[in-house]
């Protein structure tokens, strides 16, 4: 009898750390945060109750607008930039050359640096007067340029006239962010494409080479379906990763940070913004759901999609 | 001539990744007028490395590193410690519900991290914890993706060897710390560095939740220090070549776990 509960109990003792810890700090969050989301919450906890008020605050607020568009053109360039890098760089690294360890860890060596110190140095290099970027623009013979203080959208400042909003782009701000972060992903997404491209059988490559098949061909017919699921994998970890965007914008831009003009606002810093400077917890939780259920859903795509297969063998 | 072609792309490529490095320890080492000259100077004329010694002065980095330092190996042993634990439960235990409890486990890798700042926030507040070490440390000693590793390392132990150490008169703990954690190492190592790095590189986080200088972690100090001095890059550089530091010497010797863990977990800062 005593031995048949001992039994029960164990895995139970085992376990215990575990589940109090993720039970209080990673379960309960989530409902707490959906149910705060509910109220007029301030600094002094729930004031009033309101249903969806604090959602439909959001979808009236210009500047959640702002910081949803702004993210989005954030995710819309980093994401190709840094799959079309990364894989450039894979299957150069992939084509049987010497020194593949040593370039390995140069390009990894952004992903493991903190973002606090890489802001630093990025915003030096912008520096609109003395940056090391206007240097070498004015090198080769371009105008310099404000990087992380211009609002200007990218295309007005390309055609060099004012456009709609809507197709201005991103800021030339926000672009001084996404080179960063593109430069600083690069070698995460790469070591990722070189452990697919490794995985492709070499059969396949023997035989186009009988074929005579060129170096281009191969890649199209051969190289890319076959890595279509680790390119699939890149493709939403690094969407999911950029909707998270939040420290480069708090530490490159500003006074106050967002700026110049909100043109580099992003969703999380948004949030930050309505809970630590202005106390709208119940506000600032809406747009954290808001958030949640955009990565929930492209992480349900992504789960559909790898059930499927996204290449059949 | 086409390998050749590869390693001259390889090889722009790779200036391309050292020169903001390289320009961050060239800054730290230039006098205050010789880095703001235009056109800048890629060697300084006259190196000064005092400023390593002015930025020291300047914030309380000893005490920031201090700080780092004890989260960083509190959480990582708690990690260690919590997730054998569990592991071990979930790999060779038979219990009703255990699958479910697991899938709950690894269903929670799928929230964002930003979500949980206001959460967070107002729990460690409810809890009088804000400003305080616990918020750093507590939340974070339990890791998801840690027990999933340790679980698959777990599975692959056979049970002759349990058996056997049984019947030499070794308990279920006893096997766990003395043979099932030692024969993972390869998995604990992972699990550890990759603890390491996050603690030590972690901004968000301590930014929301500590406000004092006291237990500020170096990151935040870092941070504040960079908006202070704002246009000093001479110190801001040698500030942030110290802080860089330790993980570019961690990341030189262990390169392989180091990618590895983060593959595998397939978090990306």
């Amino acid at each position: 009898m005593k031995k048949r509960i001992c039994i029960s109990i164990k895995p139970f003792l085992y376990l215990l750390p575990a589940i109090i810890i993720v039970l209080v700090f990673r379960f309960f969050p989530i409902l707490y945060v959906a149910r705060v989301s509910l109220f007029k919450w301030g600094i002094g906890g729930a004031e009033r109750f309101t249903g969806f008020g604090n959602y439909l605050k959001a979808l009236s607020d210009p500047y959640f607008w702002q910081s949803l568009t702004n993210t989005l053109w954030y995710v819309v360039f980093v994401v190709p930039l840094s799959i079309f890098f990364s894989l450039f760089i894979a299957l150069l690294l992939n084509s049987k050359i010497k020194r593949i360890g040593f370039f390995r860890t140069v390009y990894f060596l952004p992903v493991v640096t903190s973002i606090v110190a890489i802001s630093m140095v990025w915003k030096w290099i912008y520096h609109p007067k003395i940056g090391l970027s206007n240097y070498i623009l004015t090198f080769l013979h371009f105008p310099p340029q404000r990087w992380l203080s211009e609002w200007r959208g990218i295309f007005e400042i390309i055609i060099g006239r004012n456009l709609p909003d809507v197709l201005a782009g991103p800021s030339l701000a926000l672009l001084s962010i996404i080179i960063m972060m593109v430069w600083k992903g690069i070698g995460y997404n790469m070591v990722i494409f070189l452990a697919g491209l490794q995985n492709i059988p070499r059969n396949y490559y023997e035989a186009a080479e009988v074929d005579g098949a060129s170096g281009f061909s191969v890649f199209r017919h051969i190289t890319w379906p076959l890595l279509s699921s680790t390119t699939f994998y890149v493709l939403i970890i690094s969407t999911i990763t950029s909707f998270q965007v939040f420290a480069p914008v708090w530490l490159m831009t500003g006074p106050p940070a967002g700026g110049p003009l909100g043109s580099t606002n992003v969703l999380v810093y948004h949030l930050y913004d309505a809970a630590f400077n202005f106390s709208s917890y119940g506000y600032a939780s809406a747009i954290s759901m808001i958030l949640f259920l955009i990565v929930l859903t492209l992480t349900i795509v992504q789960r559909k999609v790898v059930e499927r297969r996204v290449y059949y063998e | 001539m086409k390998k050749f072609l590869i390693y001259v792309f390889l090889s722009v490529g790779a200036l391309l990744f050292i020169v903001p490095f390289y320009w961050m320890v060239v800054t730290s080492l230039k006098p205050a007028v010789e880095a703001v000259k235009f056109p800048p100077t890629w060697i300084p004329m006259a190196p000064r490395p005092e400023n390593y010694v002015d930025a020291l002065k300047a914030a309380p980095f000893g005490r920031y590193f201090l700080n780092t330092l004890f989260i960083a190996i509190i959480t990582t042993l708690g990690v260690i410690i919590t997730s054998s634990l569990a592991a071990y439960a979930f790999a060779r235990m038979q219990f009703k519900g255990r699958d479910v409890i697991f899938l709950l486990f690894l269903a929670m890798m799928m929230v964002p991290m930003p979500v949980y700042i206001i959460p967070g926030y107002l729990i460690l507040a409810s809890f009088g914890w804000i400003d305080t070490f616990y918020a750093l440390i507590v939340p974070w000693i339990v890791n998801v993706f840690a027990i999933f590793l340790l679980r698959q390392h777990f599975r692959t132990i056979p049970k002759a060897l349990y058996d056997a150490a049984t019947i030499d008169g070794c308990s279920e703990l006893g096997f766990l710390w003395r043979i099932a954690v030692p024969l993972s190492k390869p998995a604990v190592v992972t699990i550890a560095i990759f603890s390491l790095l996050a603690s030590w590189n972690s901004f968000v986080w301590p930014l929301v939740m500590t406000n004092r200088e006291e237990i500020r972690p170096v990151q935040v100090g870092l941070a504040y220090f960079i908006q202070e001095q704002s246009t000093n890059y001479t110190l801001l550089s040698a500030a942030s070549t110290l802080v860089v530091l330790p993980v570019i010497i961690l990341f030189f010797f262990f390169q392989r776990q180091i990618i590895e863990s983060h593959m595998k977990s397939g978090i990306k800062e």
